[in-house]
């Protein structure tokens, strides 16, 4: 005690008269103050609201792209895929119930809290992908901009994709889009947070809830924005987030009969095999695209558009008698 | 457990009274710790099949609700005899659990498929009704072709200390009873403490019950693994005394196959393999039979099914 309380006299000394090169006095003093106990993060899964740890206890290490440990992250087994499917089907109806407009609100909300931690994800980003600031800075600002992007989708798609049909005889024809229900999104491998937000928001936006596999070597964006879907009004159970190995998890959530959609883009090769699987159970199934293999920098050069909205979606056609 | 064996014929409150009291006190926490102990068996791949299909055919498909309809009451027979359509190994359930009014609808849906009809009787679940009106109830029941009855005890004379009236009402329903087998619910959730399940569960076997049940359903907690434990004590407690073994029933809140597969465990390390049978031990359950399915499609397949792929009812 007496040591830090003399160390705090100098401080207050040294602030009196500064030196002439302010930015090093501090490390003068920091070695003499004893070294803080770093505060490591233990990642884990998120599934209807809470972080759980894999139900198999296990984790795997999570490297910079330097190899330097980064942290530990859960690797989760066919048990968690499991039961974050039914997690997901559980809050599939709450979901797809509420107003569109209330959607839009909760996605734009997470683009706000998403905007605050910025430099949490920049920072993930620089060590998860060896790239300079500036560019990790560019692609957190563009996985901000796409959920405002997706939040104005929200309520205008069925406008857009739906609307009344020409048809020979006394009936107003009607289209509307539907959410198709639990999507699993396997997240690009090689661009952790503005392709992981490219494929999950689109999908969440229409109503669908989702199962997000994340990128297997990066994981650390995708649960950092987990902890920003647990504080932004997204009910518990519509995003679901599993770290881990695609090949492990990947037949089990494929072939799973309780799955509505696939969205391939983080499966690599395993794209064929998979398709196939989910092809015994009629599951909708979207490729990966070009950019699904091109990092970061294709996911921010490619349009949006409403390519990954559609998808998801199921029209439901009303043929109601006019004149009567 | 000599301390029974030298106890008179209980035909007075007070003999009853001192038998129950005489009965060793429960250990709760001891309780407690073993069924959690249990309950964290790994059962897997070719054991885990046979207990699912051993799961399968205790289950008492029971609907109770005061909605049931005569078509409903049909499906859920149709149920009973194949469980799973598209897989016709799957073996049939123990019993069709419905109200009385619904027993002659069950006994003529299950025609030749040598399924039972449970009905439940005297006043279920509050049992709040004369003794005529209850044996009444029962003899319909029988009368219109139910093979099993499930009573209630009269909860209210139990915890007074009146057992003397819950013994005797045993006894009257049973004689009502003829052929019936007599399942005896002892609404564990509104007996407060261990020490009354473990003396509600003698006084319901001396009475002559051929199983004991922890709960209506209607009542939380229902079926907990304590309970049952408890209950099963009681049952192997009651053989070696007499030599007559006597069923035991959960029923509520069991709603997975992780659940049913942990009151198998308890039933073969409490009371041993003998109870492991349809005819000694029966789940009262509604829901538990679609997981039960599902997770069978799962070992058979190696892919989950979805719960859209079988009937609610």
């Amino acid at each position: 005690m007496a040591e830090r309380r003399e160390n705090k006299k100098k401080d207050k000394g040294e602030a009196k008269a500064p030196t002439k090169d302010g930015a090093k006095a501090p490390t003068q003093v920091d070695a003499e103050v004893p070294a803080r106990l770093a505060v490591k993060k233990t990642y884990k899964l998120y599934l209807g609201g809470a972080f759980p740890r894999s139900e198999s206890g296990r984790s795997y290490p999570v490297t910079s792209a330097d190899g330097t440990h980064l942290a530990n992250a859960s690797l989760a087994s066919r048990k968690d895929a499991r039961d974050s499917v039914a997690t997901a089907r559980k809050a599939f109806g709450g979901w797809s119930g509420r107003t569109a407009y209330n959607r839009g609100q909760i996605l734009y909300r997470i683009a706000e809290v998403m905007e605050g931690r910025h430099a949490q994800f920049a920072e993930q980003l620089v060590a998860a992908q060896g790239i300079t600031r500036a560019k990790a800075d560019r692609y957190v600002r563009a996985a901000v901009d796409r959920w405002v992007y997706y939040a104005g989708w929200t309520d205008k798609f069925a406008q857009v994709i739906g609307g009344a049909n020409p048809v020979a005889g006394p009936y107003y024809n009607h289209s509307a889009p539907e959410p198709t229900g639990v999507v699993v999104v396997f997240a690009p491998q090689g661009a952790p947070l503005l392709g992981l937000t490219s494929v999950l928001a689109p999908v969440i936006a229409t109503g669908n809830t989702a199962v997000v596999v994340s990128s297997q070597t990066a994981p650390l964006p995708a649960i950092e924005l987990a902890e920003v879907l647990a504080t932004s009004d997204v009910p518990g159970g519509v995003v679901n987030v599993l770290t881990g190995n695609v090949g492990e998890l990947g037949p089990h959530l494929t072939a799973h009969a309780d799955v509505d959609a696939l969205d391939l883009a983080g499966t690599g090769d395993r794209a064929v095999e998979f398709e196939r699987a989910a092809a015994t159970t009629l599951t909708r199934v979207l490729r990966p695209g070009p950019e699904a293999d091109g990092g970061e920098q294709a996911w921010l050069d490619t349009d949006p558009g409403t390519s990954r909205l559609t998808p998801f979606l199921e029209t439901k056609t009303v043929w109601h008698p006019v004149g009567v | 457990m000599s301390h029974t064996a030298t106890a008179p014929e209980a035909t007075t409150n007070h003999a009853l009274r001192a038998h129950l009291y005489g009965l060793p006190g429960v250990d709760e926490v001891g309780a407690r710790a073993r069924a959690q102990d249990l309950s964290t068996r790994s059962i897997k791949t070719t054991a885990k099949a046979a207990a699912i299909d051993l799961a399968i055919s205790m289950v008492d498909l029971t609907t109770l609700e005061g909605a049931d309809t005569p078509g409903k009451v049909r499906s859920l027979c149709a149920k009973a005899a194949l469980p799973d359509p598209a897989d016709r190994t799957v073996p049939k359930v123990g019993a069709v659990c419905v109200y009385p009014d619904m027993v002659a609808t069950a006994v003529e849906a299950l025609r030749g498929t040598g399924i039972g009809v449970a009905s439940v009787a005297t006043a279920f679940p509050a049992g709040r009704a004369p003794l005529d009106v209850k044996l009444a109830d029962t003899r319909r029941a029988v009368a219109d072709g139910a093979s099993e009855i499930d009573m209630v005890i009269d909860r209210g004379a139990f915890l007074s200390g009146d057992y003397l009236k819950v013994h005797e009402e045993i006894v009257a329903v049973k004689e009502a009873c003829g052929d019936a087998h007599l399942k005896v619910i002892l609404e564990t959730g509104e007996l407060n403490t261990y020490d009354n399940v473990r003396r509600a569960s003698h006084l319901a076997m001396r009475a002559g019950g051929d199983f004991i049940k922890t709960s209506t359903g209607k009542v939380a907690p229902a079926a907990t693994l304590p309970v049952t434990l408890i209950m099963l004590e009681a049952v192997r407690d009651h053989h070696a005394e007499t030599g007559r073994r006597v069923g035991v029933k959960p029923a509520g809140g069991i709603r997975n196959t992780k659940d049913a597969i942990r009151n198998l465990v308890l039933v073969n390390e409490t009371a041993g393999p003998a109870w492991l049978t349809p005819d000694l031990f029966r789940i009262g359950a509604s829901s538990l039979l679609n997981d039960l399915l599902m997770q069978r499609t799962r070992l058979s397949t190696g892919t989950y099914p979805g719960p859209d792929y079988y009937t609610q009812d």
